[in-house]
């Protein structure tokens, strides 16, 4: 059975990356464009990881990380943020929020692939 | 979907963000401070930088990087979004505007300018005023872009890449080689010792260390010791606490940096000690404790249920170990999964009205993710809009031989025909609509124009706009954009005044520019008002004297002297200056205007500012039309124009001079202006008594009555355009193709009216010519 991701990214242009590369890679791949709208789909979704951004509008990356977090039936699923590279510090906020991993943006679909893997079974 | 479309979405993302961009800067800059604005405005910045990072478009990454930072200083209260900060920041956009133009078409950008804006932003994001662009000119931009554009160069050559200094000294390389140093220690596959002990917050945040180990069996052999010894008895324990640790003895060849990386994710939920092992005699000595013997990682097992009795596995088997470990991280995901379950069973119980909220869900679902706009063609829509045009024709042409041909009156047919124009016209309007644009980009554009133009020429602008949603045929917004570009930066250069000399004239030291743009009359009104010096007449005059366009003793009304300056080669600057310098004069302006089958007007009040008025057609749209008779001829004169339609009664009209005749209307007069006539259609005036008075009312407002011979009726009409099939005729707007095949001429009523204050029309054709 095909994994099922679920990304959450406000930019068009990550979210067709992601798709693209996503779904070359084998994944089965549900979208979001916000934290918002990424907690509304989770349930129907039940993806196997989640990949999110973290600046975006209505509700960003760390909202949605602690959405996830307290839905008992998603409290272990594996989330991983794209970061960007100068964020020590958004990294940190983003784990203590519960993030699994972090894929460090540019884009680059062998390390976004590499990363998946590396947390789920 | 291949990565050219995904560029090309992200160049139309662009667009938006960088719009997005702009709009939260000047609503900040209107004292806006709304946090969401400011995240707004770091969102647009940050999704071009991510985009553009995807892409490798360096150039475009770095400056937003920089831009970024110094939003983030102001979204983390670090830096006050003042005047002066505002203006930096809208500058950089500007500049990420021209980075990302030249990304998607190439070119190159203004060096000097992004550099310093660099600087000013770096500044900013340090808590410094920013530096001054008269610093500019000094060496700094080169440092600042070397680090940027040198790679990093090796250690051992740091010596060698260095630049001459001041004294011309330029260092020699040699290399550490030489000397038999440096020179790694040539280990085929060094083995490391990994101590992992997870926490249980490791496992909270979704890791698992089984799988951290099945990476890590990736990078080479190795073997795993399962340290099972804080295992409590089972009924003290917690099943979310991490009581395992591992020790992992791996031989690889892809080094230390390897290892770590694959606990990266843990790092902060697990003690980790990583130890290179010396091969050979040292690798003995860890093999005493722990046998270097390949332990196969049975990956197999992350799919299996734990089944081996937890406590009883003997140290020595390896194999059960592994499995163990398997079995102990997935004791949080089981809890979770179990808790799962429950919640999945609570669902099912909801039954059918959850199964429908979820299908609802799944419909929205799909819809979000598919793009919400399309991109097509304009080439396509313009041959939709001919045919649909085609097709009104078609319709007209359809119910007037029906109506010709069945004198029963109702029928079926007719019945049919009324649904049939119905529909054309539903279809029509939605086609039209679909290259409608608001004004918005362009205007948005002419902010940035504003801005620029204020910075060469040192004043102070601030640019007013209105209507900005005010839709028009996307044809017309491409045409725009140039000759307002060059409006405002005359309204700017030539227009406003030094703020020293405002002040002096009891102004405010900043100027404004106002463009508003609003639908009147079926044409959209574009207006540019500034409250500048306002045209010097008296030099306009003398130039135009000079330049031989008008007699010394001409005698001008004010608004014939204002309108000199859309004379070929006319300017009123004493000197060329970077911003006239360019060859294009109003009179360029005035000509693409014409070409789009507008009008410009000036009015100008001295010491108050100047308006410039553009009156443009909806291109190619439809227009709702009275069809009347003039001479013979069948005229459409375009609905919005028309106020009333009256009968003239002999009383009501009055002569005035020797030919102008007047009407009276509600107890006030309007002047009667023969269509036939001025058209020249007919060399004497028809009595007014026997035709039919349109009151019309112009675009500056005047009420004019048009005196047709009579009205056929009401009917939509398909514009098309004269100038591209035939030429520009003064009177005339466009051409229509009526119901019976023939072709309508559709009446430009503004040109008739002010053809009627006295310029004949076939003047008017060498005054446009002139002018």
């Amino acid at each position: 059975m095909k994994k099922k991701v679920l990304t959450v990214d406000d930019s068009r242009t990550i979210r067709n990356m992601l798709l693209v590369t996503l779904n070359n890679a084998g994944f089965e791949t549900i979208q979001a464009e916000d934290g918002i709208e990424g907690l509304e789909v989770l349930e129907d979704a039940n993806p196997d990881v989640i990949v999110t951004d973290i600046n975006m509008p209505r509700l960003d990356g760390f909202g949605f990380i602690e959405g996830v977090r307290k839905n008992e039936k998603y409290r272990a699923i594996p989330i991983l943020v794209l970061t960007t590279e100068s964020d020590a510090e958004k990294k940190n906020r983003a784990r203590q929020a519960g993030a699994t991993g972090w894929i460090v943006k540019p884009f680059d679909p062998t390390k976004l692939i590499d990363a998946i893997e590396r947390v789920t079974a | 979907m291949d990565m050219n479309e995904i560029k090309e979405i992200f160049f139309q993302e662009c667009e938006e963000q960088l719009a997005e961009l702009e709009s939260g800067l000047l609503r900040l800059n209107d004292g806006d401070r709304d946090p969401e604005t400011v995240n707004a405005v770091f969102r647009a910045v940050h999704s071009i930088k991510g985009g553009a990072g995807a892409f490798g478009l360096d150039d475009l990454v770095s400056f937003a990087h920089v831009f970024e930072t110094t939003l983030d200083c102001v979204r983390s209260n670090k830096l006050e979004p003042t005047q002066e900060v505002l203006k930096v920041m809208l500058k950089s956009a500007d500049v990420l505007a021209d980075l990302t133009n030249v990304a998607r078409d190439g070119g190159s950008v203004d060096q000097a300018r992004s550099a310093q804006l660099i600087r000013e932003l770096e500044a900013l994001a340090k808590g410094e005023a920013p530096p001054a662009a008269a610093t500019a000119e000094a060496p700094a931009p080169r440092a600042a872009a070397a680090p940027k554009a040198a790679p990093a160069p090796k250690p051992a050559a740091v010596a060698a890449v260095a630049a001459p200094n001041d004294q011309g000294f330029v260092p020699v390389a040699f290399s550490f080689d030489d000397f038999g140093g440096e020179e790694e220690a040539v280990i085929e596959h060094p083995a490391y010792e990994v101590v992992f002990k997870p926490k249980s917050e490791l496992y909270t945040k979704g890791n698992e260390a089984a799988l951290l180990l099945r990476d890590l069996s990736r990078l080479g052999e190795m073997s795993i010791h399962c340290n099972m010894d804080s295992l409590p008895p089972l009924d003290q324990m917690d099943p979310e606490a991490a009581y395992f640790s591992w020790k992992v003895s791996i031989k690889t060849d892809k080094g230390e940096d390897a290892v770590r990386s694959v606990f990266e994710f843990a790092e902060w939920d697990c003690e980790l000690d990583v130890l290179a092992v010396e091969t050979g005699e040292g690798a003995e000595a860890i093999g005493g404790d722990l046998p270097m013997q390949p332990v196969p990682f049975d990956l197999s097992a992350l799919d299996e249920e734990p089944h081996a009795p937890l406590g009883v596995v003997e140290e020595e088997e390896q194999i059960a170990a592994a499995q163990e470990a398997v079995a102990a991280a997935q004791t949080a995901s089981n809890v979770v999964q179990m808790a799962g379950s429950a919640s999945r069973a609570a669902a099912a119980d909801k039954g059918a009205a959850a199964a429908a909220a979820a299908a609802q869900n799944n419909a929205q679902q799909a819809s979000s993710a598919a793009a919400p706009t399309i991109r097509v063609d304009l080439d396509r829509v313009d041959r939709l809009i001919n045919l649909v045009g085609e097709l009104v024709i078609n319709q007209a042409m359809l119910s007037q031989s029906v109506i010709e041909n069945d004198s029963n009156g109702v029928s079926s047919i007719n019945m049919g025909l009324e649904e049939l124009q119905q529909l054309t016209r539903e279809i029509q309007d939605s086609v039209m609509a679909i290259r409608a644009q608001p004004v918005k980009p362009v205007f948005q554009r002419m902010a940035r124009t504003v801005r620029e133009i204020a910075d060469i020429t040192g004043k102070s602008v601030r640019l007013v706009t209105e209507g900005e949603n005010t839709e028009v045929d996307k044809t017309v917004i491409d045409k725009l954009a140039e000759p307002l570009t060059h409006m405002i930066r005359n309204a700017v250069d030539h227009g406003l005044e030094m703020p020293e000399k405002r002040l002096a004239a009891g102004k405010s030291a900043e100027g404004t520019v106002k463009l508003t743009a609003k639908h009147r009359s079926g044409r959209i009104v574009i207006e540019l008002s500034d409250d500048g010096a306002g045209i010097n007449r008296e030099k306009v005059r003398q130039k135009a004297i000079d330049n031989d366009l008008i007699a010394a003793d001409a005698n001008l009304s004010d608004e014939e002297i204002d309108n000199l300056i859309f004379h070929a080669g006319f300017s009123t600057a004493d000197k060329v200056s970077d911003l006239s310098g360019r060859g294009v004069g109003m009179d360029v302006v005035k000509r693409s205007i014409q070409a789009l089958g507008g009008r410009i007007n000036i009015s100008s009040k001295p010491g108050q500012g100047s308006v410039f008025t553009m009156s443009l057609p909806l291109t190619l749209a439809v227009l709702d039309g009275m069809v009347v008779t003039v001479a013979g001829q069948t005229l459409v004169v375009p609905l919005t124009a028309i106020v009333e339609t009256l009968q003239p009664d002999a009383a009501a009209i009055h002569s005035f001079g020797a030919t102008q005749r007047l009407i009276s209307i509600r107890n006030s007069f309007c002047p009667l202006v023969d269509v036939g006539r001025i058209l020249n259609f007919r060399a004497t005036q028809a009595n007014p008594v026997e035709g039919v008075a349109l009151l019309v009312e112009s675009e500056g407002g005047g009420q004019r009555a048009l005196m047709v011979d009579a009205i056929q009726g009401q009917r939509q009409v398909v514009i098309k355009s004269l100038e591209a099939n035939y030429t520009h005729v003064p009177g005339i707007a466009a051409a229509t193709i009526l119901g019976d095949g023939r072709v309508a001429l559709i009446l430009d009523v503004d040109a008739v009216v002010s053809a009627s204050r006295g310029q004949p029309l076939h003047l008017e054709t060498s005054l446009a010519a002139a002018g």
